[in-house]
């Protein structure tokens, strides 16, 4: 079988130095070649930024030419890290490998090694583009953290009611900085402590505190179940799965219940919190129902093209809580074939007995041909990245891009996760909705 | 240059002794130059830069009719997503029709590393055929499809006959080259050897080898006064365009490092003038650009009038912004094609460089001369500014400006602008290749400026709130600390 991408909508595993760059100080030392660096960060991060305390040109790098090809480039990634922890200010150095030099055998376990004395710590993770995709290397490079930092770690005691989140990857993940910190204020609210390791001001510190939680809130379909499997075998850390981010009321409250129980908190004091957002959330719903009503252009049946999670999140959102059905969703994120059928699964648990066939597939233009195949019995509501706003013009749909590339709008720290986010949501779909005569 | 012969552009370290190392100033770069070439130096620290294949493929991309076939693993056509929505957005503003126009990749995994993928590459070709039945099929090469040793010529030469359209293979190896730039080269090798064709007949069209034609519609309106018509290049062309690029009058460029190989390629083979001159960045530029051009055209007389026209219409204006400007202290950095004409432009406006920091340097062009641009500012240059080349490493830059405190800095790359701002220093990131373009080109920079360095709230409220990623140490470094003491 002929092994096309087109219109990628992910990159290789070293795109995941996004993941470290989404630790506060962390450094990316890149063993590879020249553009790696620049070109994966321009392709995730694109027209929402790849800056920040560190940035991919900050990044030390091999730089990796011909020599190091013939003769082998351990030298001069030895140089590269010793002079980076002299040049660059930062708190932890994650050393990633590339294609050129996994190839010809670099043996980066051992050069890094010799950096374990280092007052700063240095840790190594073998992302090769040929091995992975970037959402494969975000769950690597977390394993590298636990395995090569915490586990060499004295083991701290647990704090009472400290949850680490995981879910969102950063920059891949164009909403990643708000999704995270709403997740936070969800938890903030039921009385527990968050602890994640992305975003402002957060970085080492917060990593530390990892072991010391009294258990691991994963919210994603697939990525990070091996990261929480290794933080329960190591440090005996308990985790609860929530596949689904929750967006409006509907998900959110059940989220918030989910993780109350989980978590032994008493479901009155669960109840007072689902009852105040919904109060809230339901006034915008009532004062705008005109709107979502009274308009003769917005699609009754969608499809998402998408990474499983954001996927699975957005075509929840608009069924259980906004009355959509469902056609075909697509899942773009190279989904490894051992997590495909759960995440199936979870397209086939809407309310009312609802289900959606979902299509795993890298190829954008196998997934635009079936689009177009698909009846929407009026026009379609397509939601994905940049790739589908041509598509969608094309079907006379309606079109929101959430997902890489994304493009043509800027995302600072907006989120759609939670009942705020639901609202978001509709905002921003209603404001291409309104653009057509109505 | 003989590129028939060759089936590679080859890179500028080695065709043209092009470099990527140096610490100095302007006119020690120049005598060094001339005698044998100066050595390039190396670095025991590097800090990531860019690959010669983000520029070939990119360029590529944006042909109305051309689809990229990149045998790579999947993060290499990342460029795919870079240019996803920009090819649109420039055909759509011309109402171009780029639906033939597509960027696939191989997806190479593990195996292929051992076993080789030609058979699957080919299968991907045919498909891209039958998706885009574009007017040409480039297939990139990556870092790994070159260190495994896929034999792209040859399946480029089977596709060729199989499908019956252009299949060039585009050699744009990560690991070849530090100069990113010998990528624009790569590209422009496979559009000279597989595309363009003998001229049948002579049109009145001059190419204007650029990057995104954002004057456009002033260029157009200039060489009408010349009777004649630009086809600018390559974004928003079309391969039967490009198959004619052989019959234009001349070429000029608006980038010497950008139009060096295409422009004297296309001299050579076919003698379609190459314009050399300055490029068209400020006064003496564009006198220069418009000056050549009406030479080779036989059309001094229109030039002129034009000319006096534009000086007229500018020159006070220009003259009283340059009272606000003089002696404001500048450091640029930019690739040697676009820095020494802005270095030029700043100087038309009294701003002093103080110093110059070029991403490489070609002591020579493909015509075996060096760049105009550069030979005018050792010879007009107010000072011997210093001048260093790196490839966008960014620690060294830094250093400079945290040494010479300049009043404003000035660059072109991606992610290069903030740090000067984060320094406190007011920035500049001239991306638009037309935004010193002629006199009102001036006269707008010079406004842009001003303005920047009157109003620096933005870069104060950020500079006061964020610290730098380098360590103390480093700040006490020279800048070319790591830079190879002894010429390599």
């Amino acid at each position: 079988m002929t092994r096309i991408i087109d219109q990628p909508r992910y990159v290789c595993a070293l795109g995941a130095m996004q993941t470290v760059q989404g630790i506060y100080r962390g450094v990316p030392v890149l063993h590879a070649g020249p553009g790696c660096a620049a070109k994966l960060a321009g392709g995730i991060a694109g027209s929402n930024g790849d800056s920040g305390y560190i940035s991919p040109q900050i990044y030390p790098c091999s730089n990796v030419s011909e020599t190091e090809i013939v003769f082998g480039g351990e030298d001069v990634l030895h140089r590269t890290i010793e002079n980076a922890l002299k040049v660059i200010d930062g708190d932890i150095y994650v050393v990633l490998s590339g294609c050129t030099t996994e190839i010809v055998g670099d043996d980066i376990a051992q050069v890094s090694s010799a950096f374990s004395g280092s007052a700063k710590p240095v840790i190594f993770v073998e992302t090769a583009g040929f091995k992975g995709s970037n959402l494969e290397g975000h769950e690597w490079i977390i394993d590298a953290l636990i395995n090569q930092y915490l586990a060499k770690k004295e083991l701290p005691e647990k704090v009472k009611g400290l949850v680490n989140i995981w879910g969102p990857i950063p920059s891949y993940d164009p909403f990643w900085v708000g999704n995270i910190r709403e997740l936070e204020a969800l938890i903030t609210e039921l009385g527990l402590k968050p602890n994640t390791i992305f975003g402002e001001y957060r970085g080492l510190e917060n990593i530390d505190l990892v072991p010391a939680a009294e258990f691991n809130l994963l919210v994603s379909p697939w990525v990070g179940l091996k990261n929480v499997r290794l933080l329960q075998e190591k440090f005996a850390t308990p985790y609860l799965h929530y596949p689904t981010i929750p967006i409006g009321a509907v998900e959110t409250s059940k989220f918030l219940r989910a993780v109350g129980e989980y978590a032994g908190v008493s479901p009155e004091k669960v109840n007072g919190i689902v009852e105040r957002h919904e109060k809230e959330y339901y006034y915008h719903m009532e004062r705008t129902s005109d709107v979502f009503l009274e308009n003769r252009t917005m699609s009754r049946r969608f499809s998402i093209v998408s990474n499983a999670a954001d996927a699975l999140a957005i075509s929840s959102f608009l069924v259980n809580d906004f009355g959509l059905v469902p056609d075909k969703q697509y899942l773009t994120d190279a989904t490894p074939e051992e997590h495909r059928e759960d995440v199936a699964g979870l397209f086939r648990q809407y309310q009312y007995g609802i289900e959606a066939e979902v299509m795993f597939s890298i190829d954008g233009f196998e997934i635009h041909e079936d689009i177009r195949s698909n009846d929407y019995f009026g026009p379609p509501l397509i939601i994905g990245s940049i790739f589908e706003k041509k598509l969608a013009e094309e079907l006379n749909g309606n079109f929101l891009a959430v997902s890489v590339p994304i493009k043509e709008r800027l995302i600072l720290s907006s989120s759609y996760v939670g009942y705020r986010g639901g609202l978001k949501l509709l905002e921003d779909i209603y404001t291409y909705v309104l653009k057509q005569f109505n | 240059m003989a590129i028939k012969k060759n089936t590679e552009s080859g890179v500028r370290e080695t065709r043209l002794g092009s470099i990527t190392g140096y610490n100095g100033t302007l006119k020690d770069l120049h005598a060094k130059s001339g005698c044998g070439g100066v050595k390039d130096k190396g670095r025991c620290f590097s800090q990531a830069s860019l690959c010669n294949a983000a520029c070939a493929l990119s360029q590529l991309s944006f042909i109305t009719d051309a689809a990229i076939v990149h045998h790579a693993p999947s993060g290499c056509a990342v460029t795919a997503m870079q240019v996803s929505n920009s090819k649109d957005q420039l055909a759509d503003a011309l109402g171009l029709d780029n639906s033939h126009s597509g960027y696939v990749c191989t997806d190479m995994n593990d195996s292929d590393i051992v076993f080789g993928a030609t058979d699957n590459l080919k299968e991907v070709i045919r498909e891209t055929h039958r998706r885009y039945q574009p007017g040409a099929i480039f297939i990139g090469a990556s870092c790994v499809s070159g260190i495994i040793g896929e034999d792209l010529e040859s399946v480029a030469s089977e596709m060729r006959d199989e499908l019956a359209l252009p299949v060039a293979p585009v050699f744009c190896e990560g690991f070849k080259t530090k100069i990113w730039a010998s990528g624009f080269d790569a590209a422009y090798h496979a559009i000279l050897t597989q595309i363009v064709k003998p001229p049948q007949k002579k049109s009145n069209t001059v190419n204007v080898i650029n990057f995104f034609g954002s004057a456009r519609k002033q260029i157009t309106e200039i060489f009408a006064e010349f009777g004649v018509v630009p086809l600018f290049l390559t974004s928003n062309t079309s391969i039967e365009e490009l198959s004619r690029l052989s019959e234009s009058l001349a070429t000029v460029s608006t980038c010497g490092t950008l139009g060096t190989y295409l422009g004297n390629g296309l001299q050579e083979q076919y003698g379609v003038p190459y314009v050399k001159s300055l490029q068209p960045h400020g006064m003496v530029g564009f006198e220069s650009w418009l000056g050549g051009l009406g030479e080779v055209l036989g059309k001094e007389a229109e030039v002129a009038a034009l000319l006096q026209r534009e000086r007229t219409s500018y020159l006070p204006k220009i003259q009283a912004l340059k009272q606000k400007l003089t002696g404001l202290r500048a450091v640029i950095g930019m690739g040697p094609g676009f820095n020494f004409n802005t270095s030029r432009a700043l100087q038309e406006l009294g701003i002093e460089i103080v110093h110059s920091a070029a991403w490489h340097f070609d002591k020579q062009y493909d015509d075996g001369k060096a760049p105009d641009a550069f030979t005018y500012q050792v010879e007009h240059s107010p000072n011997d500014y210093k001048l260093s080349v790196n490839d966008l490493q960014n620690h060294e830059l830094i250093n400079i400006l945290h040494t010479v405190k300049p009043d404003i800095f000035f660059s072109r790359h991606t992610g290069s602008t903030v740090w000067a701002m984060k320094l406190g220093i007011p920035a500049i990131c001239v991306y638009d290749e037309y935004a010193i373009f002629g006199y009102r080109g001036l006269l707008n920079f010079g406004t842009w400026i001003l303005d920047v360095v009157t109003n620096r709230s933005f870069t104060e409220n950020l500079s006061k709130r964020v610290k730098l990623p380098y360590t103390d140490w480093w700040f006490k470094q020279q800048n070319d600390h790591f830079l190879d003491k002894e010429t390599t």
